[in-house]
C-alpha cells in the first residue's frame, strides 16, 4: 500500500465565544497548516471539511467555509462528524490515487447554540428525546455503568481531570489550562451524578487542519513527513440502554485494526505519547482499556500508575486534552495535530522527550458510540 | 467590550413529525390502551428488543414475535440531572434511569420517580407508573417508582 | 495507484410522499437489504459503510450513529457525508474512495430521506448564510425560478421548452415501479398535446413564474443503496459490475449573490475533469445514457449545454428532435428522474445507481434496448454545486 504523511497542521486558539466568523477561523487554521507545511494553497489538489449542520445552526454547514478552506475550482467533500474522521477519509482519498495531497479542516462554535438541546438531537426522536436526554446525562450513565463494573471512583475521575487540565497550562491554544487538587474537582458544581464541573469539558469554539500528502505530494512541501502508520474507525450499536455502556469492544476494534497496519503488538510499550478524546474525566479510563493500554477494568491503576503523566512511561494528553478545549468535531483533528507535533519534535514546552510514534482518537456520537484511531510515526 | 460584540439572533424553528412506524405504534398502542409493555424477539438469537425493533441488529432479519414484558424490572444505571434545559420543563434535580424490564435484553431509558435521588442505586428493583392521561407516547409511562418491600 | 472499484449491487424503495408505515431506521434498513439481496451478500460480506442525508429534513443529528441498527453499521466503520443536494453523489464517491484507497473490499453506499418528517422549505432556508441571505433570499424555488428566467431571457426559451423535459422525465417514470410520480393519466399520450396541456391547465399553478408546478420535482420519502467493490472481487460478486471510470466534483461558490446566472459553471468543470479522466471528447456520442440531478425542468435544457452535450442555447433542439428520449441518441433519465422523485439525501445514490443499472443490464422496464457501455450520473445541491460520476461496462485501465 502507498503510503500517507501528514505534512503540516494548524489550530486555532479555542476558546468560549469566539469573535470569528466560521469562514475566518477555517481559513485561520488553513494558513496556518499550508504555513507548517511549507506550502501553498495551489499545492492542495483536493479539500475535506467537517462540519455539522445542528452545531451551526444551517443547513449544509459547509457551505459557509468553501472559500476560506480554499476550495474553488477543487474536488471537495465534507464528512459530518468529528475531524478524526475526515482525517481517516482524507486519507482514503489521498490513498486512491485520485490525488496527491487532501487538506482536511474542521471547524464548530459551540458556544452559538445550546448543548442540551442539540446533543438531544442525538437521541431517539420516538423512545427518548421527549425525556429530555442530552449528552453528558447520557455520559454519566456511562460513568456510572464504568464504576459499577470495575470499582473506579469518583476519585479515580478526578485524576484525570487534574493531570489534563494541568498539561493543558503548558498548551497555548487551549482556554482551560489551570492547577486543580483532586478536591476542587470533587467539590465542583454538581452537573449529572456522578459527573461534576470540572468532570466535564468546556464548551469551545475553534478550528483545525491538516495537509496531507502520498510520497509524490509529500515533495512538494518543506516540512518533513509525520507518516500515517495505521488507522482504523468502528461504531458500536446506537440505542440507550441496549448497548453495554462499560464495554469497548468498537474502540477495540478500531486501535486494533490500526496497531495491525503500524506492526504494533504492545501499545503500552511502542507507542510514545496518546491523545485521545477525553470529553469527560472517566473517558480517558475508558479509553486506556479500549486501546489496549490497560487490561479490562484497569484503567484507573494506570491513570494512578502515574505511567500516563508527563514525564511518565506514556503520557496521555499532554495537551490537556479535551478537559482542556473541547470545540466539538474539531477536537479529534486537534488530536492528530498535537501528535503530528509530538513525534516532529516539534510541540514546544509540552513535548514527550524522543516521541516517535503517536496515537491520535477521535469519538462520534452519545457515549463514544464510534472510535476513529490513527498512528503516526516519524 | 464582550458584551458589545454584534451578534445574530436566530432559531431554527422547523417543525417535525417522526412516524413511529407500525411496528412502533403496536408497542405505543398496548402501552395507551392496556398499560402493557411488548417486545419483539429474534428467533435466531433470541434478543428481546424493548421499545421494539423491525429488524435485528445482529442477525439483520425482520422480526415479527412479540412477546410481553414485565412493567417492572432492575436499575442498571442512573444519574441525577441537575440542569436539563429548560426547553423540557422539567423540575430539577431529575433522576434518569436505565431500566431492565424482565426478560429484555437491554435496558429503558425512563425517568425514575417517588424516591430521593441519594436513595437511588443500581440494583435497585422499579415498577412503572403509568401516566393517568396516556396519549400513545413514551410519557404515557410516568417514571418507574422503587418497588418497597 | 488505487484499486479500480465497481458497483455491484443497488437496492432502493418505492417513492412515496409520506411512508407513514416505517420510522427512518427501518426504511434505511429495507433499502440496504434490497442491494445486499441484489448482490447476494449478507451484511457481514461488508467491510465498511458511508451514509448521508440533510440533518434538517429530519431533524437528528449525527444520523451514521442513530442509523446503525438498520443500517448495519453495528461494529463496522462508518462514515457520514453531507454537502446538500449533492449528498447522495458525495456518499456515492465516498464509498469508491474507500474501495479505491485498497483499505475497503466491500462497502456500502447509503443516502435517505424522509422529507415528510419535517417543512423541507423551511430546512433549506437555513441553508442560507445567517447574517447576509437568510433575512432576505432563500428556499429553493425562488433561486430556481431566477435562474429559469435568466435562461429564457437568454436564449428565447419559452414554457413549452421546460414543459417537453418534464414530459420526457414522466413518462419515463411509467416504466419505473420505484418513481413516487407515476402520472399514468399521461399514458399513450403523445408528447406534444401532453406539452400543450402543462402549458394552458389551470390547474397547474404558476409557483414562482416561470417555475409551475409541473416545472418542479416532487418531495420524496425512499432510502437507496450502492454497494461498491473493488476488483480483487467485484467480478465474483457480479457477472457484469459497473466500473467506476471517473468522479469529480465542484462546490465552489458560498453565497448565492455571487452566482453567475449566465451558466452553471461548476456542472461545466466537473464535467469537463470526469471526461478528461476517461479520454471523452463527444459526450453525446460517446456517453451512452445519463440519469442527470435536474430537480426542476428548465435545467434539463441549459444543464445539457454546460455537461457539453451540445452548446449554448441548443438544449431545447435537442429536446424536441427526441435526442434524449429512450429511443434517442443519448437517452436521459430513463428512471423517470428527480423531476418524478426526489428523497434528497437518497436522489444521487438513486441516479448512480439507475446509471449502473442500465450497464448492468438489470433496468427491467426501464432498460434501454441497445448496449450500454458508458453511463453517466450527476448530482446538484448547495449553492449551485455539481457532483459527476462515469461508469463502465469495460474494466478501466
Amino acid at each position: 500500500m502507498e503510503k500517507v504523511a501528514v505534512m503540516g497542521v494548524g489550530q486555532t486558539s479555542f476558546e468560549r465565544e469566539k469573535d470569528d466568523t466560521f469562514e475566518e477561523m477555517v481559513f485561520e487554521a488553513v494558513q496556518a497548516a499550508l504555513s507548517d507545511a511549507g506550502g501553498k494553497i495551489g499545492d492542495i489538489d483536493n479539500v475535506l471539511t467537517v462540519s455539522n449542520d445542528f452545531w451551526d445552526g444551517r443547513t449544509i454547514s459547509s457551505m459557509s467555509v468553501m472559500y476560506a478552506a480554499g476550495a474553488w475550482d477543487k474536488d471537495v467533500s465534507t464528512v459530518e462528524g468529528d475531524g478524526i474522521f475526515g482525517a481517516i477519509y482524507g486519507a482514503m482519498r489521498t490513498l486512491a490515487g485520485s490525488f496527491d495531497t487532501t487538506l482536511v479542516v474542521a471547524h464548530a462554535k459551540g458556544s452559538m447554540g445550546r448543548m442540551n438541546l442539540i446533543t438531544n438531537g442525538m437521541f431517539d426522536p420516538i423512545y427518548q428525546r421527549p425525556l429530555g436526554i442530552d449528552a453528558t446525562m447520557a455520559a454519566a450513565l456511562q460513568a456510572r455503568c464504568y464504576m459499577e463494573r470495575t470499582g473506579a471512583t469518583e476519585e479515580d475521575f478526578a485524576s484525570v481531570s487534574v493531570k489534563n487540565h494541568r498539561n493543558g497550562c503548558r498548551n497555548p491554544h487551549v482556554h482551560l489550562g489551570m492547577e486543580l487538587s483532586i478536591e476542587d474537582v470533587l467539590r465542583s458544581r454538581k452537573i449529572s451524578d456522578p459527573l461534576k464541573l470540572y468532570d466535564c469539558s468546556p464548551i469551545s469554539d475553534g478550528a483545525a487542519a491538516v495537509v496531507l500528502a502520498n510520497e509524490r505530494g509529500a515533495k512538494r512541501f518543506a516540512q518533513k513527513p509525520a507518516w500515517i502508520r495505521g488507522m482504523g474507525h468502528c461504531s458500536d450499536s446506537y440505542t440507550l440502554g441496549y448497548r453495554d455502556l462499560a464495554n469497548t469492544r468498537a474502540l477495540q476494534a478500531a486501535s486494533r485494526k490500526a496497531y495491525g497496519m503500524a506492526g504494533i503488538a504492545d501499545p503500552l510499550k511502542e507507542l510514545d505519547v496518546v491523545e485521545l478524546y477525553d470529553a469527560y474525566s472517566y473517558m480517558e479510563l475508558l479509553w486506556y482499556e479500549g486501546l489496549g493500554l490497560a487490561a479490562e477494568g484497569r484503567g484507573a491503576e494506570l491513570m494512578m500508575s502515574g505511567a500516563t503523566c508527563m514525564g511518565g512511561d506514556l503520557p496521555v494528553n499532554p495537551s490537556g486534552g479535551v478537559l482542556s478545549a473541547h470545540p466539538v468535531l474539531v477536537a479529534g483533528l486537534a488530536r492528530l495535530a498535537e501528535a503530528v507535533l509530538q513525534v516532529r519534535g516539534d510541540a514546544g514546552e509540552r513535548q514527550v522527550a524522543g516521541a516517535k510514534t503517536a496515537l491520535a482518537h477521535g469519538i462520534n456520537g452519545a457515549c463514544g458510540q464510534a472510535h476513529g484511531v490513527i498512528v503516526i510515526g516519524t | 467590550m464582550k458584551d458589545a460584540k454584534p451578534t445574530c439572533e436566530g432559531r431554527i424553528k422547523v417543525p417535525y413529525k417522526w412516524f413511529v412506524g407500525e411496528t412502533g405504534s403496536r408497542f405505543f398502542a398496548a402501552l395507551r390502551d392496556r398499560c402493557e409493555i411488548w417486545g419483539t424477539r429474534c428467533s435466531r438469537c433470541n434478543k428481546v428488543y424493548v421499545p421494539p425493533v423491525k429488524n435485528c441488529w445482529g442477525c439483520f432479519q425482520p422480526l415479527d414475535e412479540w412477546v410481553p414484558v414485565s412493567d417492572s424490572g432492575v436499575v442498571e444505571s442512573f444519574t441525577v440531572a441537575r440542569c436539563p434545559d429548560a426547553m423540557f420543563g422539567l423540575d430539577p434535580p431529575v433522576v434518569y434511569g436505565l431500566i431492565r424490564l424482565g426478560k429484555a435484553s437491554g435496558s429503558l431509558l425512563h425517568y425514575i420517580g417517588e424516591a430521593r435521588p441519594e436513595e437511588v442505586k443500581v440494583g435497585m428493583r422499579v415498577k412503572a407508573v403509568f401516566a393517568d392521561r396516556r396519549s400513545g407516547n413514551i410519557l404515557d409511562i410516568k417514571y418507574f417508582a422503587p418497588v418497597r418491600e | 495507484m488505487g484499486k479500480r472499484a465497481a458497483i455491484v449491487g443497488f437496492g432502493q424503495t418505492k417513492g412515496s410522499s409520506s411512508r407513514k408505515d416505517v420510522n427512518g431506521i427501518e426504511m434505511i434498513h429495507e433499502a440496504v437489504s434490497a442491494a445486499l439481496a441484489d448482490a447476494e451478500l449478507g451484511i457481514e460480506d461488508i467491510d465498511a459503510v458511508v451514509i448521508g442525508n440533510m440533518d434538517h429534513f429530519e431533524g437528528i443529528n449525527y444520523v451514521d450513529m442513530w442509523s446503525v441498527e438498520g443500517s448495519g453499521g453495528v461494529m463496522k466503520p462508518i462514515i457520514k457525508v453531507t454537502t446538500g443536494g449533492t449528498t447522495g453523489t458525495t456518499v456515492a464517491m465516498c464509498a469508491y474512495y474507500h474501495v479505491a484507497s485498497g483499505l475497503f473490499d466491500r462497502v456500502l453506499a447509503i443516502g435517505w430521506e424522509k422529507n415528510s418528517e419535517s417543512d423541507t422549505t423551511g430546512a433549506i432556508i437555513t441553508a442560507y448564510d445567517p447574517i447576509w441571505e437568510r433575512p432576505n433570499m432563500a428556499g429553493a424555488i425562488g433561486g430556481l425560478a431566477v435562474d429559469a428566467s435568466r435562461y429564457m431571457h437568454d436564449h428565447g426559451v419559452t414554457e413549452r421548452d421546460g414543459a417537453r423535459v418534464t414530459v420526457r422525465d414522466r413518462l419515463n417514470a411509467l416504466n419505473n415501479p420505484y418513481a413516487h410520480l407515476r402520472q399514468e393519466w399521461m399514458r399513450g399520450k403523445d408528447v406534444a398535446t401532453l406539452v400543450d396541456l402543462l402549458v394552458s391547465s389551470e390547474e397547474n399553478q404558476v409557483l414562482a413564474y416561470p417555475l409551475r408546478m409541473s416545472d418542479l420535482c416532487p418531495r420524496t420519502d425512499a432510502a437507496a443503496a450502492l454497494i461498491f467493490a473493488s476488483e480483487d472481487v467485484a467480478e465474483t460478486i457480479a457477472p457484469v459490475p459497473a466500473w467506476v471510470l471517473a468522479v469529480a466534483n465542484r462546490h465552489n461558490t458560498v453565497y448565492y449573490g455571487d452566482l453567475d446566472w449566465s451558466l452553471n459553471e461548476t456542472l461545466e468543470a466537473a464535467s469537463r475533469q470526469a471526461f478528461a479522466k476517461v479520454g471523452i471528447r463527444e459526450p453525446l456520442k460517446e456517453i451512452d445514457v445519463c440519469e442527470l440531478y435536474l430537480p426542476y425542468s428548465y435545467a434539463g435544457l441549459a444543464w445539457i449545454e454546460s455537461i457539453g452535450f451540445c452548446g449554448p442555447g441548443e438544449g431545447r433542439r435537442l429536446l424536441w428532435d427526441g435526442v434524449t428520449d429512450m429511443d434517442g441518441e443519448i437517452p436521459m433519465n430513463p428512471s423517470g428522474g428527480v423531476m418524478s422523485s426526489n428523497p434528497i439525501g437518497a436522489t444521487g445514490v438513486i441516479r448512480v445507481g439507475e446509471a449502473a443499472i442500465q450497464i448492468m443490464g438489470k433496468a427491467g422496464l426501464r432498460q434501454l434496448n441497445r448496449d450500454v457501455k458508458i453511463a453517466m450520473a450527476t448530482g446538484f445541491g448547495g449553492c449551485y454545486w455539481a457532483d459527476v460520476l462515469l461508469l463502465g461496462k469495460n474494466k478501466p485501465l
